[in-house]
């Protein structure tokens, strides 16, 4: 491979609970950063770049960089929802790659399950600022599951996709989620009803949420955060733990267009760009984190980022493809993804968590020999508007 | 009494006057003078090629269901009480996709299929207030 190796995840650290009431999501976030840098071995004061989506004190990323008592080159705020820390990881190789830093720190926190926010089900209050979007959308009742469940529809009816084959999402990333001690510990905390490998029939005959999702198909909302340290190749040199090169980047939006079609995500711009600066074909991943915030998410990534042709992921993740031991790559979000293991909100970290835990050998559903892998985020609402972007990693 | 949907919120520059409209029953899109680009949802500048001068029409309300979901839980009181509705992409036969609610259905989970043919449906939201554009089969 001759692909470009200027930066390097060396750190990272996932905070453990998916229930932590009376913790504010500065001190998840500030516990994370301590525990990412500690794995990579590098110090606090050793940070030059601040990652964040920054909204925690009103004052964007200066609110962030003085709780943790940093004196940064260089923060990036960029907010895109879920996918906010994929553009985030490409935009920090950018400036690794420019020499603008050497250290930069990437961080989430949420107490979305304790605040007791209903993500999926809220819809619109009719109380929020007076935009176009909200004027527009908010009278006739589309919770955000609903907005999921539009492309679903869509892509049965477009593709012949059945129920069964979305079902497969589930069956798989469960299976992965029950080897993993954290995301077995966030369902029990959850009070999930059955913590346990499930069946395509269980998913079938889980309450329907918004026609035609069920509840199986949809993330749970949980507390939690984690951090990321990335770095340029003189740090990567020194650090603890073996680096894991980003040698990917690629970032697309989308929206409701005439005549546009719902079933293609942002994905489908996204990934030719970030598969073209990695020099690498979608065959050759061995780990594919794509971020489940419901089962239609999945199936239009999987088909957007060329893993299938579009329109063929439900024969293509419905023949039992995705778990970790099967021989045919990728794997699958396999530390239990949003389904079954960690979702506060914005997943997009985990993704990168779990990637970086698989080329360095350390998941708990470990896919022998993985050398590639491709994290891919999905931020706002499939069904509306949406920001796609693909990460690529590597081990060295 | 029944909960009130949320409302559009004004002043809004963009949206207000597809707002006003629907006082008279009228759902109106826009397309640019430059490029004949249709638009919507309302703005100032045409979204195909940047221009500001766009002509608002009236359509004629028909059109065919693009997509849909059947919201069966819902924490807003408007639409709990409700039981499961649809929400639902409609594309006009103008060229235009809107968000609308489909009504006039018996059990929206099946009587509602993509591609079938609807027609605008007025509901008044309150006396001097706009209406809201929802379809029906056609």
């Amino acid at each position: 491979m001759s692909q470009q190796r200027d930066a390097a995840i060396v750190g990272i650290y996932e905070y453990p609970l998916r229930v932590a009431p009376g913790v504010s999501p500065l001190q998840i976030k500030a516990e994370s950063a301590s525990k990412a840098l500690e794995d990579a071995g590098l110090r606090w004061g050793d940070v030059d770049a601040i990652y964040d989506t920054g909204g925690d004190q009103g004052i964007g990323g200066l609110g962030i960089a003085e709780y943790f008592g940093l004196k940064p080159r260089l923060i990036d705020t960029t907010y895109v929802g879920g996918s906010s820390f994929e553009f985030q990881t490409n935009h920090a190789r950018s400036m690794l790659a420019a020499g603008k830093c050497n250290v930069a720190l990437l961080t989430y926190g949420s107490s979305a399950h304790s605040d007791r926010r209903a993500i999926g089900t809220a819809g619109a209050t009719g109380v929020g600022p007076a935009t176009p979007i909200n004027n527009m959308e908010d009278p006739w009742g589309l919770t955000l599951i609903g907005n999921y469940a539009m492309v679903k529809t869509r892509h049965m009816f477009q593709y012949g996709t059945t129920n069964e084959q979305f079902a497969a999402i589930s069956v798989a990333t469960r299976r992965h989620a029950m080897r993993n001690p954290e995301a077995v510990k966030a369902m029990t905390d959850l009070e999930f009803v059955g913590v346990r490998d499930i069946t395509l029939q269980d998913v079938l005959e889980s309450r329907l949420i918004a026609y035609p999702l069920r509840l199986l198909e949809c993330c749970m909302v949980s507390d939690g955060g984690g951090a990321v340290v990335l770095v340029s190749p003189d740090v990567a040199r020194n650090t603890r733990k073996r680096p894991v090169w980003v040698i990917g980047c690629g970032e697309a939006t989308k929206y409701r267009e005439n005549n546009g079609d719902i079933t293609v995500s942002a994905g489908a711009q996204a990934a030719p760009i970030a598969f073209g600066e990695a020099g690498i074909a979608p065959a050759e991943v061995d780990v594919l984190m794509a971020y489940d915030s419901f089962s239609i998410t999945v199936m239009c990534l999987i088909e957007d980022l060329g893993f299938c042709k579009k329109g063929e992921g439900g024969a293509y993740v419905g023949d039992g493809h995705l778990v970790f031991d099967d021989p045919r790559k990728p794997a699958l979000n396999t530390d239990g993804g949003g389904l079954s293991s960690n979702h506060p909100g914005q997943r997009g970290i985990f993704l990168l968590l779990e990637a970086t835990r698989q080329l360095r050998g350390e998941s708990t559903s470990q896919v022998r020999d993985a050398k590639l892998a491709v994290a891919v985020g999905n931020g706002g609402q499939l069904g509306s508007r949406h920001a796609t972007a693909v990460t690529i990693l590597a081990a060295d | 009494m029944p909960a009130k949907r949320p409302q559009p919120r004004f002043p809004e520059p963009d949206t207000q006057p597809f707002w006003e409209a629907t006082k008279r029953h009228e759902l109106t899109y826009q397309t640019c003078n430059a490029c004949n680009a249709v638009v919507f949802y309302p703005r100032h500048h045409c979204t195909q090629c940047g221009a500001g001068e766009l002509t608002r029409h009236v359509s004629k309300g028909q059109g065919s269901v693009y997509t849909f979901s059947v919201i069966m839980q819902s924490r807003n009181p408007a639409f709990a009480e409700l039981g499961p509705y649809a929400v639902a992409y409609v594309d006009l036969d103008e060229g235009f996709r809107m968000m609308t609610n489909i009504v006039g259905v018996n059990d929206p989970t099946k009587d509602i299929q993509c591609g079938m043919r609807v027609k605008l449906r007025w509901q008044e939201q309150g006396e001097g207030g706009i209406a809201l554009p929802m379809f029906e089969p056609a």
